[in-house]
């Protein structure tokens, strides 16, 4: 089986997700990638460096620079007449594509793999992570989406793949890109990072996260999450979101502080190395999935915590 | 302007989902269902648009069992002003319920469709994007603004670190993320208006469209649990086990 894996990049590197989505495409065959972008030359050097990357396509053009789908799934659906399976990693530029190009081909997409079980047969989150189907595609072609920390990432050398300039697709002129607002920081991305902070609702407000939380996270180098009530009672962006309906992680080490735990939360963090709790609440149900457990007062023990690592 | 909103009826949020003995599936038997919570932000939003005087009329729409009319009956509730049930017993992917809203957009013309970016059940996050492929029209996903303009739409995105605004050309799709708005409560007197708004049936044969699945089901099983581990006395003895993991500064 030939399959094409969406390179998710930023212009100028090669994002993690790509690798996960790598390992995966690898246990179905030959692995091609596709760059899509505008001056991705040095992204297009650093793909074919991937450990067992065959080809890597480039489509280099100016109406491919901002992922635009309405753009670029015309572009995949071409090269898919050559390549049995469309491999994106499943963040949200992966989520916005994939299913467009799907449905180009008329073929049902598998969302969210964690394994490969057979060359037509995956398993998927169902019901935010409270049940896992095994399905198999009878479609002639495979569309998936890779959950990124269900699979090892691909090593970024060693790999020697063939670049090859795809000249197919334009500018369709039905939507263009406006601005972005990208949060700039030092600090390791949320989906990538080794070890996470991560504070709840008991902070009580952006002041004490940042007097709390940020001083471990910067301690131990770690990035900065939140449960969901945290983000909608406002203490941070909302990119900071770790769950179901946020992002699904799964550091080393997860620290999760002035957190109960609900199962939207445990969804998004439950596959972590390790599970660190600290609540003044000995019956949240964050305990039930903690390696430790800290019962006290987060105020106290945090600080006492960045003092003492 | 038209705005057409798919809803679909799904198991209650706030309920926990129990996979069946037999491993076929999620027990739906005697449980609370709502309709999709993303679901419920579109209709809002459509409504909103409406009460701008950018929308003049809001066709809901569900594919779904017989007991699907209750979710349009909110969604009537809440303001939409007419709803179309395409009963099916079957469970219908996304790229066929895709090719049931192409062939209701091409009968109602609208100029927005506003979907939910997913369904709490199967957690697919595609229909929105495959109409969109379908239609030939423009997407905005995961929004949590929508600003229309003359016959363009501004879409801002809730992307992995941060937020991106993306213009479309007009009619467009539009699937919504949590923060889009807050959803209204119908109030009773709406819930008794809902009652007698219309509420055409048709079955997915009307549209032509087959709902043969393409992804068969083998087995659904409890996720791997994850067991409790310690509870340590104090900040001192957690120090000391992280730091024998290699967790420090």
């Amino acid at each position: 089986m030939k399959t094409l894996v969406w390179v998710e990049h930023d212009g100028s590197a090669v994002k993690d997700a790509t690798l996960a989505a790598v390992t995966a495409a690898a246990k179905l065959g030959e692995v091609h990638l596709l760059v899509a972008g505008s001056g991705v030359d040095g992204v297009a050097k650093e793909a074919a460096q991937i450990a067992g990357v065959g080809k890597v396509h480039v489509a280099d053009n100016a109406a491919f620079g901002h992922n635009l789908p309405e753009n670029v799934a015309p572009l995949v659906a071409d090269l898919m007449g050559s390549h049995d399976a469309f491999v994106a990693p499943a963040t949200t530029t992966g989520k916005n594509i994939a299913p467009r190009v799907a449905a180009l081909l008329d073929v049902m997409q598998i969302s969210e793999i964690l394994s490969v079980e057979g060359p037509k047969t995956f398993t998927r989150p169902i019901y935010a992570g409270n049940a896992i189907a095994t399905v198999e595609s009878s479609d002639a072609k495979l569309v998936l989406t890779v959950r990124g920390t269900a699979f090892e990432k691909a090593a970024t050398s060693g790999g020697s793949g063939a670049v090859e300039a795809v000249s197919a697709g334009g500018d369709t002129g039905i939507s263009s890109f406006v601005g972005a607002e990208i949060a700039k920081s030092e600090r390791p991305e949320l989906t990538s990072a080794k070890i996470i902070v991560s504070g709840g609702r008991a902070l009580g407000s952006s002041e004490k996260y940042e007097e709390v939380i940020v001083p471990l996270a910067d301690k131990l180098g770690a990035a900065l999450g939140a449960s969901r009530a945290a983000v909608d009672a406002g203490y941070v962006p909302n990119d900071y979101q770790v769950g179901q309906t946020g992002k699904i992680v799964a550091p080393q080490v997860y620290f999760a502080i002035g957190i109960s735990g609900a199962i939207q939360h445990l969804a998004g963090m439950k596959d972590s190395k390790t599970i660190v709790a600290i609540n003044k609440d000995e019956d949240a149900p964050i305990f039930q999935v903690a390696d430790f457990g800290l019962v006290a007062d987060l105020f106290n023990a945090v600080p006492e915590l960045t003092g003492k690592i | 302007m038209k705005i057409l909103v798919p809803v679909k009826r799904v198991l209650d949020y706030n309920v926990k989902p129990r996979v069946k003995a037999d491993g076929t599936g999620v027990d739906l038997a005697n449980v609370k269902m709502s309709m999709n919570p993303f679901d419920e932000i579109g209709v809002e939003e459509a409504i909103r648009l409406k009460e701008k005087g950018v929308a003049t009329e809001i066709i809901a729409v569900s594919v779904g069992p017989a007991k699907a009319q209750e979710t349009l009956r909110t969604a009537l509730a809440m303001g939409a002003d007419r709803a179309i049930l395409v009963q099916t017993d079957d469970a219908v992917e996304p790229l066929a319920l895709a090719k049931i809203f192409k062939a209701i957009a091409d009968a109602e013309q609208p100029g927005l469709v506003i979907l939910g970016k997913q369904a709490i059940d199967d957690d697919n996050n595609q229909t929105g994007q495959m109409l969109a492929a379908l239609t030939g029209w423009a997407q905005g996903t995961f929004a949590s603004a929508v600003n229309v303009d003359g016959d363009s739409v501004n879409v801002t995105r809730e992307v992995d670190g941060g937020l991106e605004t993306v213009k479309l050309k007009l009619p467009a799709i539009v699937t919504t993320d949590l923060r889009l708005n807050e959803p209204r409560y119908a109030s009773l007197p709406n819930i008794m208006k809902a009652k007698s708004k219309p509420l055409d049936t048709k079955s997915p044969a009307d549209y032509g469209v087959d709902t043969a699945p393409r992804v068969k089901t083998l087995k659904v099983s409890e996720p791997p649990v994850r067991s409790a581990g310690v509870k340590v006395a104090d900040v001192d003895e957690l120090v000391a086990k992280l730091k024998a993991l290699g967790v420090h500064s």
